[in-house]
């Protein structure tokens, strides 16, 4: 496409340099042929290039490089004197402007232009570069801004852009939102006022936190084009399944890709999770506002975890319901860390499954942790986790402890010791 | 203009030793260090975001008939240097990896942060040794020399004491030693070979094949044993088919229980940032140890004391002590 137009610009300089007595028609025939395939910004600024030259040729063709350096200038004179041609070339520069602020709609200039260019070919008047103008005329120059047409990053048009820039205000992320794709050219086209401020009133009103915004759009950029109708439909159905409103607000500041989801796909998801765990409504419920992840992310990791958990780790199910209830994280986490976990803790430590079903905030800890813990208490000789039997230890106290209080109170030495021990295993 | 975090990066730059836990890949390790330095970085206090004069209208003016320019200058933050919009100010620190550590294995690990890694290249052109100590266990051998592989053969060993296994190690430190001079690329009927062997430098340069330069036995209660060894150009799974062939050499059969680097070059076990203590400013303060190191090593010569290095059974013993204490 690039190419294209370059070739195109190089074509219409060729002309202008050799046939500099042809008539103004063959120009109106060539700027035909230009805009009707102008359907590009780009080729727009071309065809009103051609424009110029014209002018330029037919009255003054002696002065041209001088006025293509002051092209502006030019143009506004010729609009303060020409009527008919004024119009043609504010609606020119209009549409030139409408592009480089807005970029990536595409603006289909190019009818209006052909029908109106043949009367504005004879209309320019000579002006010098150097000549004064008043602040009025100053003001009605269009000013070329210096946006580039496309970039790669959103930098560029923060600072023209009125959405962009209130939204770095809400604290949105640009620099991680414009590596995704497709992401940039959405935000651009969004309207501050039509379209970013419904959303955000909707959320407060939902009962959201304003400082959470930053991070729901960060997250989900996409809830900006959802229609206000569809996110509200989604409000309700939760509400609906006696989830409280305050659940609710916490449930979308948690996981933002909720409201994306429709009512129907929602409604499968819970059931889902209802189905596949055993569970009362109200369980369910409890899981599902305490990891509203849950309900976005993919449904097959959480049936692999449900399968390992069962055939691999050999759970029986009202263990794995309690398990599921006390830490719902355990559904997303990475397979191969829980079966490791487990490894450790059935077969090294020795613990039973109803102590760890008992337990299972373990689960949920780092494997590293464990093990050097468990190794210090066993160098100890405390390493004694059957409560039947005296000096127990708890699995719970064991990992949830911090490093300066399970060496005060469970292993009954000093933090240096247990940091010395850590350069022994 | 240096920011604070490019401040903070300058101080950053040197060597450092962590240890690597048995279990985890030294990939993991070194990414994990290189995420929590560009947490710390980053944490640093941002620039301020410059200003720039730019020509408003007023909310108020009706833009139907300007007459009068209705424009005014103002002073508005340029919100394309605001921190979210150019991301953070550091996005990739260069952290190199000294002579690597396989999986199964646990111990000293040199890492290398910005312009610390020539220092590392010149660190690993010198020809450094590296200490390890080896757990191994007698009555197995597995397809993988060490404990967790399939095991291939059985075998008795009681009729192994610590004299005979002594002078397997023996045998073996002498085998090393003549490869020793074998690789270095000297005549051996020269005066240059005599001046550098009365000096101790004589040895391979660059690349050669694994040279024991040391071996000691530090534990013997049968089946595990315990061996201290210094070597050159090593890796972990030759270390671990030294023990199993030291097995065969003793009529019987042995397996690695545990590969554990104790020294590597410089850096020792009393100076290794542990698990907890991969952080910004921990690091920060290794590397400023090490310089302060470097500066004061440059006047006095270097010598490797042989007490300062621990073994696994000194470190035990000691916390035992403390503890009883």
């Amino acid at each position: 496409m690039a190419l294209s137009c370059t070739q195109q610009c190089l074509r219409c300089r060729n002309l202008l340099f050799s046939k500099t007595l042809a008539s103004a028609w063959q120009y109106s025939t060539q700027l035909g042929y230009f805009t009707t395939e102008a359907s590009l910004p780009t080729k727009i600024i071309h065809a009103s290039s051609i424009i110029r030259g014209s002018h330029i040729k037919t009255k003054a063709k002696h002065k041209w490089t001088q006025q293509i350096l002051c092209f502006n200038n030019f143009t506004a004179k010729h609009m303060s004197t020409e009527p008919t041609g004024r119009q043609d070339v504010e609606e020119l520069s209009k549409a030139d402007i409408s592009h480089e602020s807005s970029l990536l709609p595409i603006i289909d200039a190019g009818p209006a232009t052909k029908s109106q260019m043949p009367l504005d070919l004879d209309a320019a008047t000579e002006v010098s570069a150097l000549e004064e103008i008043d602040d009025v005329e100053a003001l009605s120059i269009p000013v070329p801004s210096a946006i580039p047409p496309a970039s790669t990053s959103l930098r560029d048009y923060v600072d023209q852009s009125e959405t962009l820039s209130k939204l770095v205000q809400l604290g949105v992320n640009l620099w991680k939102l414009e590596q995704r794709p497709n992401v940039g050219s959405m935000l651009l086209r969004l309207n501050f006022d039509t379209d970013v401020a419904p959303r955000l009133m909707f959320l407060k009103d939902i009962g959201v936190e304003a400082h959470r915004f930053g991070y729901i759009l960060t997250h989900n950029p996409f809830i900006l084009t959802e229609s206000l109708e569809n996110l509200q439909a989604r409000v309700n159905y939760l509400k609906l399944k006696k989830f409280s409103s305050e659940t609710v607000a916490s449930m979308v500041s948690k996981a933002p890709y909720l409201l994306n989801f429709s009512v129907k796909r929602l409604d499968n998801r819970l059931g889902f999770f209802q189905t596949q765990l055993n569970v009362s409504a109200s369980n369910t419920r409890d899981i599902v506002a305490r990891l509203p992840r849950l309900l976005c992310g993919s449904l097959e990791p959480v049936k692999e975890n449900l399968k390992v958990c069962e055939i691999e780790l050999g759970f029986k199910e009202n263990e794995i319901q309690r398990i599921v209830i006390a830490v719902p994280k355990v559904l997303t986490a990475n397979k191969r860390k829980l079966t490791q976990i487990f490894d450790f803790l059935h077969n090294t430590m020795k613990v039973p499954h109803h102590l760890i079903a008992k337990f299972p905030q373990v689960l949920n800890t780092k494997y590293l942790r464990i093990r050097e813990r468990h190794m210090f208490l066993e160098y100890l000789g405390k390493a004694q986790y059957d409560p039947a039997l005296p000096n127990y230890i708890s699995l719970d106290r064991l990992v949830s402890l911090p490093d300066q209080d399970f060496c005060t109170m469970l292993a009954l030495a000093t933090l240096e010791d247990f940091y010395l021990f850590q350069k022994t295993l | 203009m240096a920011t604070p975090a490019i401040r903070m990066f300058r101080r950053l730059e040197g060597l450092f030793c962590v240890y690597k836990p048995s279990g985890v890949h030294w990939k993991l390790v070194r990414d994990g260090i290189e995420a929590n330095l560009l947490k710390g970085l980053n944490a640093a206090p941002p620039q301020p975001v410059p200003h720039q004069v730019r020509f408003l209208t007023p909310p108020g003016a009706d833009t139907e008939e300007p007459r009068q320019p209705a424009l005014y200058a103002a002073s508005v933050p340029a919100l394309s240097r605001h921190p979210l919009v150019t991301g953070p100010e550091f996005q990739h620190v260069k952290v190199g990896v000294g002579h690597r550590l396989d999986a199964a294995s646990s111990g000293v690990l040199v890492l290398a942060v910005g312009n610390g890694n020539r220092a590392l290249n010149d660190l690993y052109a010198t020809r450094v040794t590296r200490d390890y100590t080896l757990e191994g266990e007698f009555g197995t051998a597995t397809d993988n020399f060490s404990h967790t592989g399939r095991v291939v053969e059985r075998s008795t060993y009681g009729h192994i004491t610590q004299d005979k296994l002594d002078r397997v190690l023996a045998m073996l430190q002498g085998a090393n030693q003549k490869a020793l001079l074998m690789y270095s690329n000297v005549d051996m009927q020269s005066q240059e070979a005599y001046e550098m062997a009365a000096r101790g430098l004589l040895g391979p340069e660059g690349k050669s094949v694994p040279i024991l330069t040391g071996l000691r036995c530090i534990h013997f209660q049968p089946p595990s044993f315990t061996l201290e060894v210094r070597c050159l150009n090593e890796n972990q799974k030759y270390l671990r088919k030294v023990v199993h062939e030291i097995g065969l050499e003793l009529r019987s059969t042995s397996v690695c229980k545990a590969v554990r680097r104790t020294r590597d070059g410089p850096f020792t076990l009393q100076d290794v940032l542990t698990r907890h203590r991969w952080t910004a400013p921990d690091v920060m303060e290794a590397i400023r140890q090490y310089h302060l190191s470097k500066k004061t090593r440059r006047h006095t010569h270097p010598q490797i004391k042989d007490s300062t290095f621990q073994t696994k059974e000194e470190d035990k013993e000691r916390a035992r002590q403390q503890h009883e204490t």
